[in-house]
């Protein structure tokens, strides 16, 4: 059975590129453009992995990646988060958070498929 | 015995006395007082109450009036007597206050009055003047007796010359041992002992006549007062008023003469010693009268008639062939005229140099006054008062022809120097005495004394006409001098001490009582008449009503400030239940303030001056005053620390707030940096995401397209980020080129909906405009403009959410500005973004429906900046609404 990979990402054509990139190594990828419900949506699916993206509309990555880390359901969940930001009080605080891997705008298709793969397989 | 030999004795006395001083003054300024401050010191140097006129006068004025001369013993002793009542007061002020003369004290008393002072300098060197004339008559007449060598020619062919010699003499005297230093307590150690040496002279003398009268020629005490019994001098009449009046003026004189007052409270000063001098002194007055009457008796026996009796003291022994004894009392007249001279002329030459000269110089060189120049000057001026001292003696000695009584003389003098007495026993004991009143007192006291006593002792014709004499001044009755007020067949003596102190007394009174004592009047007030509670209470507890609230107000003002204090004190006279702002001086008030004043001025300094209104002094009035004011500048000095302090506090706010400011600007730019990076990172993003994806090739061709379209998409919005951000740097530099030419708005509209047509053009939009208010034209840059309308345009199509989307643009013009509104029919923008909507990147909703980078309405207000205009948002319209304004004519800007 393919692992299921959610997807939070407000911008359509980043989401694209990415959905079709996992879909193509055989993932199977919900997607997202709000944070709003996120966690729900990962205690219900039970995802395999989370990528989240820092900006979002109506609540930060932060918010979402706080809320699956505190329910005990979801906080095993491995989470990918990005940013076009690239700040490194981003990176910090997505840290703190429990982030498990944090990575920056543009990246590599190889990079992501590497990272996605590193974070399921452990 | 030959007057050269007389000279010359003279001469070697005096030298003897410049050596006893000389030996004195080398003691004292290696600071062996010891016994130079006795009391046997003190009382013998009391006795220049004794003067020529006591040593030759007495028996003069008992050949005369019988035992009436004791009047001029009796008043003395019973002011000695009676020390504590009066002298005791005196002397503990004098040495609290630093009393330098009789005029200082006065002065003192009322405020530091320098009117005072001169009044009372002046009323006692005019009063002096007789009396140190009579000290010259008194020697030359001397020199006579010997210079004649017979008793019965006693005048000296020269005398004026002899006269002029002594004054001469004793001027230098008193030059050199009175003014050879200066001394803040103006003490002489040299003089006193010499005056004390002086004084055991005239008495050792007077009692050697005496006891050779009595028991030379009397034969013993026995037949000494069947003499007297025989003689005239046993018929005399008690006149008790002139008894009374004489015992009344000698005892006001021991307290009021410059001299008296010198040696009594200036040169030593202290209680103990005055405590011994209130019998010792009484004693030596007894001695120094014993043998009078004797002497007296035998000179009008054994005398020739016509003879002067003022010289028996002489003559009789130089008529026995005793010339030794002569000698000796010879000596003895002169030491009692050269003692009290010399005393009086120090005494009146540190009121003339304190109260007149020193005033006056220093008001005419202000500067001069913090130089060491001060102290030559004093001395200077101290030498010139004591030769125009001497010099007015000698003229009113010629004046007054010479030959008048000495007692005659000496009382004028007394009835003169007596009238500071009201003013100086008022101060003492009566807290109401006015400056004003003082002067008032002195200077009628002084009036009467000069009008119907001193100037006529000149003699009828010679001060004073006849005419006034016999018809009073201008012819007014009552005004004759010798018969004021229709007073006649009246002694003119008492006369004249009657209505002088009388008048003196009622002005010095009623001007008191209608005149108010400033505030330092009334601390000194205090400080005098409540001398005693001072001393003699404890430490504990401030007693009710001591203090004059006035008092303690200008105190508390000195210290506190006038508003501190002011509130102080209306605060407790409030609590008092008092209106304004001067409560009762209740204990717990004085203690409380006590303690406010200890907080600024230090415990000790606040408790001296308290105690200086309540009347516990310890430091002078002038220390204190001083203290305060030097407390006053150290706080206008700390207070201008305080604004100081407050400006670099104000500085610092304002560097915080600068800093605040650039740390907030900081976290903007940071947060603006932060923002591009993201603007460009999105589509970089896509755009390698995809272009890796067709790289690897193996897609169909739909999905090729649109992975290529998506990337046309995202390099668009690139470059459109790009060049809004430029063009947002041009603008906010104002580096822009503005390209100005005439415009029709209308036409400017037109162009911006076709523009903005390409948003969304799935949108049906309906324009409402009225063309015929568009038909405009202005001076501005055109293209600019449109973009600030092509922007509003496509906002309205992008985030107008209503089902029928409709968009009104309405054109005014008004006092040279074109405003163009632009309104939609949609929600609008929340209150809360409205204040930021104008921001960079401040797009409030998902880019997908908006596409931009969020700059757009950040340009147009830059463009509007640049246009001279602005541009804003409209609440309360029904939907999101904007206004532009712009002038008419734009003017171009130089450079």
């Amino acid at each position: 059975m393919a692992s299921h990979v959610l997807l939070i990402e407000d911008e359509p054509n980043i989401a694209e590129a990415i959905r079709f990139i996992l879909s193509r190594d055989g993932w199977q990828v919900s997607t997202m453009t709000d944070g709003i419900g996120a966690a729900e949506a990962v205690r219900a699916a039970r995802h395999d992995l989370v990528i989240l993206d820092l900006m979002l509309p109506s609540c930060s990555g932060l918010e979402v990646l706080e809320a699956i880390r505190a329910d005990p359901a979801t906080e095993a969940v491995p989470v990918l988060m990005l940013t076009a930001k690239g700040q490194g009080r981003d990176r910090e605080a997505a840290e703190r958070a429990g982030v498990s891997r944090f990575m920056t705008k543009p990246f590599s298709n190889a990079e992501i498929l590497a990272s996605v793969r590193e974070l399921v397989a452990r | 015995m030959p007057f050269n030999i007389l000279v010359l004795s003279c001469l070697a006395y005096v030298a003897f006395l410049f050596l006893v001083a000389f030996l004195a003054e080398r003691r004292a300024a290696m600071g062996r007082i010891g016994w130079l401050r006795s009391p046997m010191i003190y009382t013998l140097s009391l006795s220049i109450y004794c003067t020529a006129w006591t040593f030759y006068g007495a028996v003069g004025y008992a050949a005369r009036s019988g035992l009436e001369f004791v009047t001029i013993y009796l008043g003395p002793t019973l002011v000695f007597v009676g020390w504590w009542l009066l002298l005791r007061k005196l002397v503990v002020i004098g040495r609290q206050q630093r009393v330098t003369s009789i005029a200082d004290l006065i002065s003192s008393r009322f405020g530091k009055s320098n009117l005072l002072g001169v009044v009372v300098t002046l009323l006692a060197v005019v009063a002096a003047t007789p009396y140190i004339a009579l000290q010259l008559q008194s020697v030359t007449l001397s020199f006579g007796v010997f210079a004649s060598e017979t008793p019965e020619g006693w005048a000296l062919p020269d005398r004026d010359s002899t006269a002029i010699w002594v004054a001469g003499g004793l001027a230098l005297f008193t030059i050199l041992f009175g003014t050879r230093n200066l001394d803040a307590k103006e003490q002489h150690h040299g003089v006193v002992l010499a005056i004390a040496v002086e004084a055991v002279v005239k008495l050792v003398a007077l009692l050697a006549v005496g006891i050779f009268v009595v028991w030379g020629l009397a034969g013993g005490p026995a037949e000494m007062i069947e003499r007297i019994d025989a003689s005239s001098i046993a018929d005399w009449d008690l006149q008790p008023g002139r008894w009374a009046g004489l015992i009344f003026v000698s005892g006001a004189a021991v307290i009021c003469l410059p001299r008296m007052f010198q040696v009594m409270i200036v040169e030593d000063g202290e209680e103990r010693h005055m405590a011994r001098a209130s019998w010792a002194f009484p004693l030596y007055l007894l001695l120094m009268s014993l043998f009078i009457v004797p002497i007296a008796v035998m000179g009008l026996e054994r005398m020739p008639a016509g003879s002067n009796p003022d010289m028996f003291m002489l003559t009789l022994p130089l008529a026995e062939g005793q010339g030794t004894l002569a000698m000796l009392a010879f000596l003895g007249g002169f030491s009692s005229a050269t003692s009290m001279v010399i005393v009086e002329s120090i005494a009146l030459a540190t009121m003339v140099s304190n109260h007149v000269v020193m005033p006056i110089w220093l008001k005419l060189r202000p500067k001069a006054a913090m130089s060491g120049d001060v102290r030559r000057i004093v001395i200077l001026s101290r030498r010139l008062a004591i030769v125009a001292v001497l010099t007015l003696g000698y003229m009113y000695y010629r004046l007054s022809g010479g030959s008048a009584a000495l007692a005659a003389i000496g009382l004028i003098a007394f009835v003169g120097v007596a009238q500071v007495l009201p003013v100086l026993i008022g101060g003492l004991y009566w807290r109401g005495a006015t400056r004003m009143g003082a002067v008032a007192g002195l200077v009628t006291g002084f009036a009467v004394w000069a009008y119907t006593l001193y100037l006529p002792s000149f003699g009828p014709g010679a001060a004073l006409s006849v005419a006034v004499f016999e018809q009073g001044l201008g012819g007014i009755g009552w005004l004759r001098p010798q018969a004021l007020f229709g007073v006649e067949g009246m002694d003119p003596l008492l006369h004249a001490l009657f209505w002088s102190m009388v008048l003196n007394t009622v002005a010095f009174c009623g001007v008191s009582l209608f005149t108010f004592p400033g505030p330092v009047e009334r601390m000194q007030g205090a400080a005098f008449v409540n001398v005693f509670d001072a001393e003699a209470s404890g430490p504990q507890g401030w007693a009710r009503g001591r203090a004059e609230p006035e008092a303690l107000l200008v105190m508390t003002q000195r210290i506190l400030g006038k508003e501190a204090a002011l509130a102080v004190f209306a605060a407790e006279a409030r609590g008092q239940g008092k209106d304004g702002y001067l409560p009762d001086a209740t204990p717990d008030f004085v203690a409380g303030l006590e303690r406010r004043l200890a907080g600024s001025v230090g415990a000790a300094t606040a408790h001296a001056m308290i105690s200086q209104i309540v009347g516990r002094a310890t430091v002078s009035v002038e220390d204190l005053m001083a203290v305060a004011n030097e407390t006053a500048q150290i706080m206008e000095y700390s207070a201008e620390l305080e604004s100081q302090r407050e400006e670099l506090t104000r500085t610092a706010r304002q560097l915080r707030e600068a800093n605040e400011k650039l740390t907030q600007l900081s976290v903007q730019k940071d947060a603006f940096l932060s923002q591009i990076s993201h603007e460009l990172r999105t589509p970089m993003t896509s755009i390698r995401a995809f272009s890796e994806i067709l790289t690897e090739g193996d897609l169909p061709p739909e999905m090729v397209a649109n992975y290529g379209r998506i990337i046309h998409e995202e390099a668009i919005r690139l470059t459109r980020l790009l060049d809004d951000l430029l063009d947002l740097s041009v603008l906010e530099n104002g580096s822009v080129q503005l390209n100005l030419s005439l415009a029709n708005i209308q036409q400017l509209i037109d162009r911006a909906l076709a523009s903005a047509g390409h948003t969304r053009p799935e949108r049906v939009f309906e324009i409402h405009r009225d063309l015929p208010s568009e038909n405009l034209f202005v001076r501005t840059d055109a293209d600019r403009l449109v973009q600030v309308f092509i922007n509003l345009i496509s906002n309205a199509r992008k985030y107008c959410d209503a089902e029928a989307p409709e968009l009104k643009i309405t054109v005014r013009q008004r006092a040279g500005r074109v405003s163009v509104d632009f309104v939609d029919n949609g929600s609008g923008i929340p209150k809360q973004s409205q204040g930021i909507i104008f921001e960079k990147f401040a797009r409030l909703t998902d880019q997908t429906r908006a596409g931009g980078a969020g700059l757009g309405l950040a340009i147009c207000r830059e463009v509007m900046a640049n246009l001279g205009g602005t541009i804003g948002y409209l609440p309360g319209q029904g939907g999101a609404a904007f206004r532009v304004t712009l002038p008419l004519r734009l003017e171009q800007q130089a450079a």
